[in-house]
């Protein structure tokens, strides 16, 4: 783990850091990073990866018409909206 | 009126007319107004909730009651509330009035219980001490100076306190029962899959489990029976036959991992062995197990989490819901400023641990290996359970701890969890239950079953209760 490292993971995470807080983040981000990496300990050769703990088929509601979402409702908690849509600043010139 | 009082007694003085739900409630509102030094609860919702018992009393009066009518309960503040902020102790959604219900708050209250307010958390559920709300800390009832544990810390300081007669909780990898057990209360994590999530704020889609916190292993029974079942709005959410409370003393096979007790240290091995020997003499046999990967569940459980949190928790931009972020320049100063204004700093170390995990040359080696050895321990505990019926373990390496004492050190507070979070990676329903004191703070026991064995595990619970007085212990905190 280093800072160029840091850059990256908040570029991609769309966060951003107070310069006081660099260090501090790079200490723990460190500290994490070596107690995960006691896995390197475990064999797991041939061993497949559990995604979930149940392994169940996810079940599929029949395709029956049902009440959707009310518009109105759902974006009259939105922080910014005009005739229906969400507000954002100009992305196309 | 006994504000200790579980729900079975609180059901019985609701239908003999020793007091209204009415009366009820502004017991209770009143309580959690004279403690509000705890900050156990993050919004109170007094006016709803004496309307509801209103219909309470109502219903009563008319004999048309279930096991919950009129019982005061509280959410904690990732279940989703229509019309009641659902902040997830986050500055992210701070001004979040949720639009519908979760289904397990809709399913409580259709069973008849009465919603006194939200409780206080960890931010979106991340933390084992309660320090990372953006209300604040939640004290813990038994000694001020301690956390009350994490993230369902409100919940259960609220119950230890006699706030609530019972409350809801999350568990991800411990969030229900590392608070129970520090707080003197009973918890109960289900099966994966035995509780809907819907409207339940997600941290980790695979581990995220919604539980009761209360008093005893039969009102935390009785809650389950409402909120459990499976729910077309979450299609992980289980078909299974409903819990069922066994009080017949049918001998049982307690399994005692070495794992879980060879490290304990001393006074608290001393509490969790005379729990051991109360069980065998109940009737039960306790005998040695191996669950060889344990060690490994702490490094597993971060990678995991983390990797799903940093996924669900992309979806705040400041667009749709939550906070914004003012004047931004443009959509990436949007994006930016709105998640680095609302999230918190232990939010901020997951997501980026679990954006680690899963970038381009990390995979393999971190999120496809936790995925790996996740099934090595999953297995672990289905050999076990050809062997036992149940397996009985410590909650937690400690007692509570001082705030601040770990706040500063995110792998010593991620070491806090190491008990809790193998069954939380197997997906296993797992009940903490309070089984001694050390030096004035109560320790908590955890009984583990296997998938979809909530009805043994509860059984045992209330035999030991039906045995013991530790449930029945309060602390000396008074606010009247």
């Amino acid at each position: 783990m280093d800072q160029q490292t840091i850059d990256k993971l908040l570029s991609l995470c769309q966060l951003s850091l107070q310069p006081d807080d660099r260090e501090k983040l790079l200490r723990d981000l460190s500290s994490i990073v070596e107690l995960v990496d006691f896995m390197q300990s475990i064999d797991t050769d041939g061993v497949k990866p559990l995604a979930h703990p149940l392994e169940v088929n996810q079940r599929f509601r029949p395709d029956e018409p049902d009440t959707s979402f009310e518009q109105e409702r759902y974006q009259a908690i939105a922080p910014q909206t005009r005739d229906g849509l969400y507000l954002v600043p100009r992305v196309v010139e | 009126m006994n504000p200790y009082a579980n729900m079975a007694q609180l059901r019985s003085g609701l239908d003999n007319g020793d007091f209204s739900a009415e009366e009820l409630v502004h017991f209770y509102l009143g309580r959690i107004n004279a403690a509000a030094d705890l900050n156990c609860f993050i919004t109170v919702d007094s006016d709803r909730a004496l309307a509801a018992a209103k219909s309470a009393d109502k219903a009563i009066a008319d004999k048309r009651t279930g096991p919950l009518t009129g019982i005061p309960i509280a959410h904690k503040d990732l279940f989703c509330t229509e019309g009641l902020l659902t902040s997830c102790a986050s500055r992210m959604l701070h001004n979040f009035v949720a639009p519908y219900d979760a289904t397990v708050v809709d399913r409580l209250r259709k069973a008849g219980a009465i919603t006194l307010g939200k409780t206080n958390m960890d931010e979106f559920a991340m933390g084992s001490s309660n320090e990372t709300s953006f209300y604040g800390p939640v004290k813990n009832p038994w000694n001020q100076a301690c956390v009350p544990g994490g993230s369902s810390g409100g919940s259960a300081a609220a119950v230890a306190a006699g706030l609530a007669a019972a409350c809801t909780g999350s568990d991800t990898g411990g969030s229900i029962r590392q608070p129970a057990s520090f707080c003197g209360v009973t918890g109960l994590k289900p099966t994966y899959g035995r509780v809907s999530r819907y409207g339940m704020i997600a941290f980790a889609s695979s581990l995220d489990q919604g539980g009761p916190i209360a008093c005893t292993a039969s009102d935390a029974g009785t809650l389950l029976n409402a909120m459990e079942g499976h729910d077309p709005n979450d299609s992980t959410s289980a078909i299974a036959e409903a819990t069922d409370i066994d009080s017949s003393r049918r001998p049982l096979k307690i399994g005692i991992p070495s794992q879980y007790w060879n490290d304990l240290d001393s006074s608290m091995a001393k509490v969790l062995e005379a729990a051991r020997h109360t069980l065998e003499s109940l009737g039960h046999d306790c005998v040695p197990v191996e669950l060889p990967h344990t060690e490994a569940a702490i490094a597993v459980y971060y990678v995991i989490a983390g990797a799903e949190a940093s996924t669900n928790l992309s979806r705040y931009d400041g667009v749709r819901y939550g906070h914004r972020t003012t004047s931004p320049e443009n959509l990436d100063d949007l994006y930016q400023f709105s998640r680095t204004e609302g999230f918190g700093s232990e939010v901020k170390r997951r997501i980026l641990t679990g954006t680690y995990a899963l970038s381009v040359g990390y995979y393999d080696a971190y999120y496809l290996k936790a995925q790996q050895i996740r099934r090595l321990i999953r297995q672990d505990f289905l050999d076990a359970f050809m062997e036992v019926d149940v397996l009985l373990t410590p909650v937690s390496p400690s007692t509570a701890f001082e705030r601040e004492a770990l706040i500063e050190d995110p792998v010593g507070m991620y070491q806090q969890d190491i008990y809790t979070t193998p069954a939380s990676l197997a997906g296993l329903p797992a009940l903490s239950l309070p089984c001694g004191m050390r030096e004035q703070m109560p320790v908590g026991m955890q009984l583990i079953g296997p998938h979809f064995g909530e009805s043994s595990i509860l059984s045992l619970g209330c035999q030991y209760q039906n045995e013991t007085d530790w449930h029945a212990l309060h602390p000396a905190y008074e606010h009247d």
